[in-house]
C-alpha cells in the first residue's frame, strides 16, 4: 500500500517537473525542475531497492551536474528564449506528433512483453541481503564481471577531464 | 487509558523513533540558537571585549531577544527579484543541514536502564549507504546558496552564489576522497557500524592525513572562515544574502549554524570516535547499554561541543584567503594529498597492519 | 500492487518528454538538460528490470551510465561555454555554420 502511494507521488513529482523542463522559459527554472525529476528518480531508485544507485544518482546528479548547469546559467548570464521559437514555427507540432508516436511505439513494445521468455537472475533481494547488501554486491560485480568496463570509464573520466581542461583554456 | 498499553505504545520502536526525531530536532535548533550567543561570546574574548551581557544573566536570553527582533522586522521583498526562487532559497538551504544529521548515531545501542525489552540505537535511521546519504544531501546544500543569489538580482550576490557553487564542488572531491581511508578501515558505509569500529581505535590516529583534509573541507562546505568568499562581507557585501532580512535572513544563518552542527558531528563521528569512549579500547567494558546510557551520548555531545569551538576559534583567528588560493588549495593539493592518503591506507591494509 | 509495466511506462513518458524537449526548445543548456532526462529515463528502465529480474546487472549499467553522463556534460558544458564566447549566443538555430 505504501509502496503504491510514495510511486505514484514521486511518479507524478518525476512527470510534472519534466513537464516544467520542457515548458517553462527560464533557463534556472528548468534547470531546478530537472534536478527535482531527479530527486523523484532517487526515490522511485529506493522503492526498487537500489539504495547505492538512488545515493550516487543525488550525488551525481543532483548535486554534481546540475550545480554545474546552475553555474554556466549563471556564468553566461542567459535570458528567457522568448522568440527562440519564432524562425521555425512548424517545428513545435511535428515535434510533439513525432514524440506522441514514438510514446505510441513504445507502449506498443511494453504492452508485448510476455514475462515467460524472461530468465531470472540469482539476486534476490534475500540473497542480496544475505551477501552483505546493495553495495557490497555491487562493488564486487564491478571489480570481477565488470572490470574491464569499470577501467575503461576510467580512462573515459580522465580524457573527458584532459578535454575539460583544454576546451576551458583561454587561447593566446 | 490503561497503563499497559501507555507502555506498550512507549516500547514501540516506531514511538521512539518519532521520539527521537522531536529530540534530535529540538537540540539542534536549540544549539543553533546558543551558538550564536556563543560565537558572540567567544569572538568578543578574542577581541578582548566582554560581548553581549544585557538581556539575562550573562547575556543568557539573547537568542530569544535575537529572535524576537528577526520576527518582528519588516519583511522586505525586494522589487527586481525572482519572487519564486528568492521565497525558497533560504528553506533549500536549511533543509539538507537538517537531514544530513538523521544518519549520525549520537549514543551507544540502550535499554534504558532495562526498561526495553531490545537495545534500541540512538539514531534515527541506520542506512546501509550513510556516508552516501551524507554526501548526497550534503551536496544538495549549496542550491539554497546558488539560488538565493541569482534570484536576489544583485551583482554582489550573484558573484557570491558562483564562488559557493565551485568552492563546494572543489571541496567535496577532496572530502569524499578523504573519507575513502575510513570506509576502507571499516568495510562498511553504515555509521552505525564504523562507530562500532572504532572501539579498537579512532580513526583520527591512523587517518591522520584523512582527517585534516576532511576538516579543511568541511570548513569550506558550511562556508565559514577563512573559506567564507560567497559572503565575504568586505568584497560583496554579505554575497548572497545581501537582499535579504527578517525571517529570510535568520534562515540562512541558521542554515549556516546547523550546518555547522552537521559537519562536527559527522568529524565527529568519521575520526573521532563518536561516542566510543576512550581513544583506544572504547568504553572498557562499562555497562553502557543498559546503566550508563547516558555517558556516550554526554562524551559526543561534548565531542561535538569542541569542534563546535574550534569552528569559532579559528573564524575570529584566520583572515580569509583569496578565491585563487582557495581553488589552487583544493585542486593542487588536497586532492593529490587524499589520493596518497588512499594509497596509503591500502597498503596498509595489504600488509595488514590495520 | 506496483508492477514491471507501471514503471516502463513512467520510463516511457519521461523519455518522450525529453525528445519533445529536444525537438521543440532551441536553448543548447536546455536541450542539453532533456538529453539528461532521456538517460535517466532509461536508467530507471534498467534499474526496474534488474528488480523484477533478480538481476544487478541493470545497476551495474545504471552506474556505467552514470559515469558517461558526468564525462559527457563536463565536455558539452565546455563546448557551450566555447560557442558562447565566439557568438554570444547558445541559441541552436544560430549556430548555422556546419550548414554549408
Amino acid at each position: 500500500m505504501l509502496e503504491t502511494v510514495l510511486f505514484y507521488f514521486f511518479a507524478g513529482a518525476a512527470i510534472i517537473s519534466a513537464l516544467m523542463l520542457v515548458m517553462r522559459k527560464n533557463p534556472v527554472t528548468c534547470a531546478v525542475s530537472l534536478i527535482i525529476t531527479f530527486i523523484s528518480f532517487a526515490g522511485l531508485y529506493i522503492l526498487l531497492n537500489a539504495h547505492f544507485i538512488a545515493a550516487i544518482q543525488i550525488l551525481v546528479y543532483a548535486g554534481a551536474i546540475m550545480v554545474l548547469f546552475l553555474f554556466v546559467i549563471m556564468l553566461l548570464d542567459l535570458k528567457r528564449e522568448e522568440d527562440f521559437l519564432s524562425r521555425l514555427k512548424a517545428q513545435k507540432f511535428f515535434g510533439i506528433a513525432l514524440a506522441v508516436i514514438l510514446l505510441a511505439e513504445v507502449f506498443a513494445a511494453i504492452s508485448s512483453i510476455n514475462g515467460m521468455f524472461l530468465t531470472r537472475g540469482i539476486y534476490s533481494a534475500e540473497n542480496i541481503a544475505e551477501a552483505g547488501g546493495n553495495t557490497k554486491v555491487i562493488g564486487r560485480l564491478l571489480f570481477t564481471d565488470y572490470l574491464l568496463p569499470f577501467e575503461v570509464t576510467s580512462i573515459l573520466l580522465i580524457v573527458a577531464i584532459i578535454g575539460a581542461v583544454f576546451l576551458g583554456k583561454k587561447e593566446n | 487509558m490503561n497503563r499497559a498499553l501507555l507502555i506498550q505504545i512507549l516500547k514501540n520502536p516506531w514511538t521512539i523513533n518519532v521520539i527521537e526525531i522531536f529530540v534530535v530536532f529540538g537540540m539542534i535548533m536549540f544549539t543553533v540558537a546558543y551558538l550564536s550567543l556563543l560565537e558572540r561570546k567567544i569572538s568578543a574574548r578574542i577581541q578582548y571585549r566582554i560581548g553581549p551581557n544585557r538581556v539575562g544573566p550573562f547575556g543568557l536570553l539573547q537568542p530569544f531577544a535575537d529572535g524576537i527582533k528577526f520576527i518582528f522586522k519588516e519583511d522586505i521583498i525586494p522589487n527586481h527579484v525572482n519572487k519564486v526562487f528568492y521565497v525558497l532559497a533560504p528553506a533549500i538551504a536549511i533543509v539538507p543541514a537538517l537531514l544530513t544529521f538523521a544518519v549520525v548515531p549520537f549514543g551507544s545501542p540502550t535499554t534504558f536502564f532495562g526498561i526495553l525489552d531490545e537495545p534500541v540505537r540512538l539514531q534515527i535511521a541506520d542506512l546501509n549507504v550513510g556516508i552516501l546519504y551524507i554526501f548526497a544531501i550534503a551536496s544538495l546544500g549549496v542550491y539554497g546558496i546558488v539560488l538565493g543569489g541569482w534570484a536576489s538580482n544583485n551583482k554582489y550576490s550573484l558573484l557570491g552564489g558562483l564562488r559557493s557553487s565551485a568552492q563546494m564542488i572543489s571541496y567535496e572531491i577532496s572530502m569524499g576522497l578523504a573519507v575513502m581511508g575510513v570506509l576502507m578501515m571499516a568495510g562498511s558505509l553504515s555509521l552505525a557500524d564504523i562507530v562500532k569500529d572504532q572501539e579498537r581505535c579512532w580513526y583520527i590516529f591512523p587517518q591522520f592525513l584523512g582527517f585534516l583534509i576532511f576538516v579543511v573541507a568541511a570548513f569550506a562546505e558550511t562556508n565559514r572562515l577563512p573559506f567564507d568568499l560567497p559572503e565575504a562581507d568586505s568584497e560583496l557585501v554579505a554575497g548572497y544574502h545581501t537582499e535579504y532580512s527578517s525571517m529570510k535572513f535568520a534562515m540562512f544563518f541558521m542554515a549556516e549554524y546547523s550546518n555547522m552542527i552537521t559537519a562536527s558531528a559527522v568529524i565527529v563521528t568519521l575520526y573521532l570516535g563518536g561516542w566510543q569512549g576512550l581513544p583506544v579500547g572504547g568504553w572498557m567494558g562499562l555497562p553502557i547499554v543498559d546503566k550508563l546510557w547516558f555517558m556516550p551520548l554526554a562524551w559526543f555531545c561534548t565531542k561535538v561541543a569542541f569542534l563546535l569551538f574550534v569552528f569559532i576559534w579559528v573564524r575570529w583567528t584566520l583572515p580569509r584567503c583569496r578565491y585563487d588560493q582557495l581553488m589552487k588549495l583544493g585542486w593542487k593539493i588536497f586532492l593529490p594529498l587524499s589520493l596518497l592518503n588512499i594509497l596509503i591506507t591500502g597498503v596498509l591494509i595489504m600488509m595488514d597492519v590495520y | 500492487m506496483i508492477t514491471l509495466t507501471h514503471y516502463l511506462v513512467l520510463s516511457g513518458i519521461i523519455f518522450t518528454i525529453g525528445v519533445i524537449g529536444v525537438m521543440v526548445r532551441r536553448s543548447a543548456l536546455v536541450i542539453f538538460m532533456c538529453i539528461e532526462l532521456m538517460l535517466n529515463s532509461v536508467n530507471l528502465t534498467f534499474i526496474a528490470f534488474s528488480r523484477y529480474l533478480n538481476s544487478l546487472d541493470g545497476q551495474v549499467f545504471v552506474f556505467f551510465v552514470l559515469s558517461v553522463a558526468a564525462a559527457e556534460v563536463v565536455v558539452g558544458l565546455a563546448i557551450i561555454i566555447l560557442i558562447f564566447r565566439n557568438k554570444a549566443t547558445v541559441n541552436v538555430d544560430e549556430i548555422n555554420l556546419m550548414k554549408w
